[in-house]
């Protein structure tokens, strides 16, 4: 069953086409992942369903729900959480401070957001950093702090733009490792944008490729990754085929 | 990790304790001058509480907050003098008042998406907007001044907020006892951590389902509130009121001068910030008076060079360093 | 944008502009007609002050709070040069402007260069502290008594049919038009002047092609400061001066620009204008002393309803 359903989604920026009438389904419990060149409107698709501005046309549904319309803060109180491609750490706060933000969305006060916070972040590895500022964190870690503060909201889907970016190849398979267990132990539902293939291959059950601000293909990885018109946009770009 | 922050606390709150104690026992030794030195440190370090929350806490730049105590203060006195009002019923007029303006300013500034340096200005146009408007308010005296009977020596009328200074050092003493404690109790809630959320990155605040426009009203809200007590206060202790004075820009910088001093964000610095001030500054007029010279402007060039001292060198305030140095542990903003 | 709040803030808008029309209209024509037009002559030498600010603004991207302070200590340098040596403003405009642009270049250089990286609020604080000195400074030095440069010329006037306007209001704000028209020259035409936009439009281009940047923001600190310079010399002759107008020029020039396009050249002399005739209006229309008050009332409704200003481009 469908949790996330995206329909005919467009919006232009001063008469460019950012994104045009792209559909695409994202079933309770998947893995999802979103490719594409640079500047195929991935992230504007995010904004889009994260509702940091109002669509052109289309629908969003989260569940029965329609949600286009709705701003940033109802979208994630609705049931989506997302990560910024270029992070926004509290700088000043705690890591766990940060993790908490997240956390007392889905918690009565702040003692239980602190025991969320703590456990989300022995999740994503970061409990030890969590009396640090988080200006203090490395560019890998702000990144899994994103997540992590994301994941603390409780959401029924989680959007994740671009956090493998800059992460060593066991790192990535560290983080690989734990959204699979996240997936598998409590059925969150993840649409991801990804540069890096490694992880989308292990990580996506289907994968929706943006080119120009348009869906092009959709399908299972190992079909995508043979499409000959992905090969094509893909020419010469950046991707780790 | 966890008992090293629990031993930070319990060091800081015993200190805090011995603070509020000497301040309890001060007037049984202290002289006159003394005590109107204290009963200002206290009145700064309340109404920079105040500021500090939308500020230091909600990151919200506000230069207008004399608006504030210029309505609590011509609010109450007005209700006193003209019908007699008690300024314990006077003080929810002043409120009231003070949270009308609040909400509008706030209201238009946050729905219509204005921030920074442009809500600073904001702020600056309402403030001098009424203080031209109070010039020609003849009801409260207009730009003539607004004057409080004051009674005879000696009589302590509580229930009218008419008698010695000790009176209003005690008054000072709880409001800004409670303004910490407020403030102390807001930081640690689901309010004080969307307001940091808020100061640090209002866009990523609002991915995570906070509701920006609330909180950023809620703080406009508390602050112009608590700002009007400070307005009741300033009213029945000093007896006058000018538009000039009350409702000025000069005004509303030394308010915020404390906190920003004191450490911007932080529970301790507005105290901070207002002792160091106002001793600093009331020791200069000390030293100029005992050489017999008197210069107009000299203790404002004093804060203006502190100010640029503090902002240059400490850019954090004093209280962070100051904190590590004490042993109260690693003072992060907002801690 | 609320649609609803909208239509209340137009509402009360129009009902103010209509009593104004209406306490003018009430007002003799000749009258009505000097008034218009020593208004549109200060408003020139206000949009000479704000050109400073806005230049500043958009180079530097740093809020001049200390404008208004140094505009003061400007007519204090003419009030204090024509007092001692008899120095006809109009004449000390050349050397004031100079030692400003010095002044301007050096609290660039030395005070705020470190800052332009800094938090907004941050900067706001430092120069809030350099105003705060400035004003004081000079209550210190001269006192809160109001002084004044009164040349002999001061009370001719041109007379052209009913209208009577003051010499001194019309040779200012010739200056000050030449002054601005020199510096648009200076932006269009010479390298120096084409360097600096530059290093406004697009800073990392800027340092990319190898502009040294720091130097190129204290000369445009030191370009709005002459200009604030050369505008106080010329206020001089209008107005007397207290230590206590620095502040108040300060928020004046904030107004301008705001109302005009925060960083558009044109946007502030037009609002210099359009600031300088609302208050010459409202001064006769109700009581001088209210005058600020529409200005501020203005600042609001384009701070709301317009925020990149009249003429201002629209952000991002």
């Amino acid at each position: 069953m469908a949790l996330l359903e995206v329909r005919d989604l467009g919006k232009s920026f001063r008469g460019l086409r950012a994104v045009h009438a792209v559909s695409f389904d994202v079933d309770e419990g998947a893995i999802v992942a979103m490719i594409g060149p640079n500047g195929a409107g991935k992230t504007t698709c995010f904004n889009l369903i994260a509702g940091v501005f109002p669509a052109d046309s289309g629908e969003v549904r989260l569940g029965a729900r329609r949600i286009d319309g709705l701003r940033p803060d109802q979208v994630c109180r609705a049931g989506i959480a997302r990560t910024f491609q270029v992070v926004k750490p509290f700088p000043q706060l705690t890591v766990e401070e940060n993790v908490i933000v997240g956390a007392l969305k889905a918690t009565p006060g702040v003692a239980q957001a602190r025991r969320e916070a703590m456990r989300v972040l022995a999740l994503l590895h970061l409990d030890g950093k969590a009396a640090e500022p988080a200006a203090s964190l490395t560019l890998p870690e702000r990144k899994r702090l994103e997540v992590a503060r994301a994941m603390a909201t409780r959401p029924r889907l989680l959007l994740l733009d671009e956090v493998m970016a800059g992460l060593r190849p066991t790192e990535v398979d560290e983080m690989v490792g734990v959204f699979r267990r996240i997936n598998a132990e409590t059925g969150l539902t993840i649409l991801l944008i990804e540069h890096v293939m490694r992880a989308v291959m292990a990580l996506a059950a289907r994968i929706v490729v943006l080119h120009h601000g348009e869906k092009i293909c959709e399908g299972a990885p190992e079909d995508v990754v043979k499409d000959p018109q992905v090969l094509e946009c893909y020419l010469g770009a950046e991707a780790e085929l | 990790m966890a008992t090293g922050a629990g031993r930070q606390t319990a060091r800081a709150a015993l200190a805090l304790g011995g603070l509020f104690v000497v301040l309890l026992v001060l007037p049984a030794f202290a002289n006159p001058y003394v005590l109107s030195a204290a009963i200002l440190v206290l009145y700064f370090a309340y109404v920079g509480q105040a500021w500090n929350l939308m500020m230091g806490f909600a990151g919200q730049l506000s230069l207008g907050h004399s608006l504030y105590v210029g309505l609590g203060a011509y609010a109450s006195a007005a209700l006193f003098v003209h019908y007699g009002i008690s300024p314990w019923i006077g003080l929810v007029a002043a409120v009231a008042v003070s949270l009308a303006a609040g909400a509008v300013i706030g209201f238009l500034a946050f729905r219509f998406g204005i921030g920074g340096v442009y809500f600073a200005l904001l702020t600056i146009a309402f403030a001098e907007f009424t203080r031209i408007g109070f010039d020609h308010f003849d009801w409260v005296g207009g730009s003539g001044g607004f004057f409080l009977p004051v009674k005879e020596h000696g009589v302590t009328d509580l229930a009218n907020l008419r008698g010695p200074p000790v009176m209003f050092y005690y008054i000072a003493l709880a409001m800004a006892a409670g303004a910490f404690l407020a403030a102390w109790r807001l930081r640690a809630s689901r309010i004080g951590y969307y307001w940091l959320a808020i100061r640090e990155n209002e866009d990523a605040a609002q991915a995570l389902g906070i509701n920006t426009f609330r909180y950023k009203m809620l703080a406009i809200l508390f602050s112009s509130a608590m700002t009007a007590l400070a307005g009741v206060f300033f009213a029945f202790y000093y007896n006058n009121l000018f538009p000039e004075q009350i409702f000025s820009m000069a005004r509303s910088i030394e308010i915020i001068l404390g906190p920003i001093i004191g450490g911007l964000g932080t529970l301790f610095g507005p105290v901070l910030g207002a002792f160091v001030l106002t001793f600093l500054g009331d020791g200069l007029t000390e030293v100029t008076d005992a050489f017999g010279i008197q210069i107009p402007g000299l203790k404002q060039v004093f804060y203006g060079v502190a100010l640029l001292v503090v902002v240059v060198f400490v850019p954090n305030g004093i209280w962070p360093a100051l904190a590590r140095r004490l042993g109260f542990g690693p003072a992060k903003k907002g801690e | 944008m609320p649609a609803k709040t909208l239509a209340t803030l137009a509402g009360i808008a129009a009902a103010l502009v209509a009593l104004y029309v209406w306490r003018l209209a009430a007002l003799p024509g000749a009258l009505l007609g000097n008034v218009v037009v020593a208004g549109v002559l200060t408003g020139l030498i206000y949009g000479l002050m704000a050109l400073g600010l806005s230049v500043i603004f958009g180079v530097v991207r740093v809020v001049n709070f200390a404008h208004g302070e140094m505009m003061t200590i400007a007519m204090y340098a003419a009030v204090l040069l024509f007092g001692a040596f008899r120095l006809d403003p109009f004449l000390a405009l050349a050397p004031v402007a100079v030692a400003f642009f010095a002044f301007g270049y050096a609290l660039q250089a030395g005070l705020i260069n470190p800052f332009v990286e800094r938090p907004e609020h941050s900067q706001f604080m430092l120069l809030v502290a350099v105003a705060i000195i400035m004003v004081n400074g000079l209550l210190m030095g001269f006192g809160p008594d109001a002084r004044s440069a009164q040349v002999d010329y001061a009370l001719d006037s041109f007379e052209v049919g009913p209208l009577v306007v003051d010499k001194v209001r019309v040779y200012a704000a010739s200056v000050a038009v030449l002054l601005a028209a020199g510096l648009f020259a200076f932006f269009r035409l010479t390298a120096t002047g084409r360097a600096i936009r530059a290093c406004a439009d697009n800073l990392l281009g800027a340092k990319v092609v190898g502009l040294d940047v720091k130097r190129y923001y204290a000369l445009t600190f030191g370009i709005g400061a002459a200009l604030v310079g050369a505008a106080g010399v010329l206020q001089a002759m209008l107005v007397d001066v207290t230590p206590a107008l620095g502040p108040v020029y300060t928020l004046l020039a904030f107004v301008i620009v705001i109302v005009g396009g925060l960083g558009s050249m044109g946007g502030a002399l037009a609002g210099g204008v359009l600031i300088g005739l609302s208050e010459a209006l409202a001064g006769v229309a109700f009581t001088p002393s209210a005058k600020s008050m529409f200005s501020f009332a203005l600042l609001i409704l384009v701070l709301l309803l317009r925020p990149q200003g009249l003429l201002g481009k629209k952000a991002g």
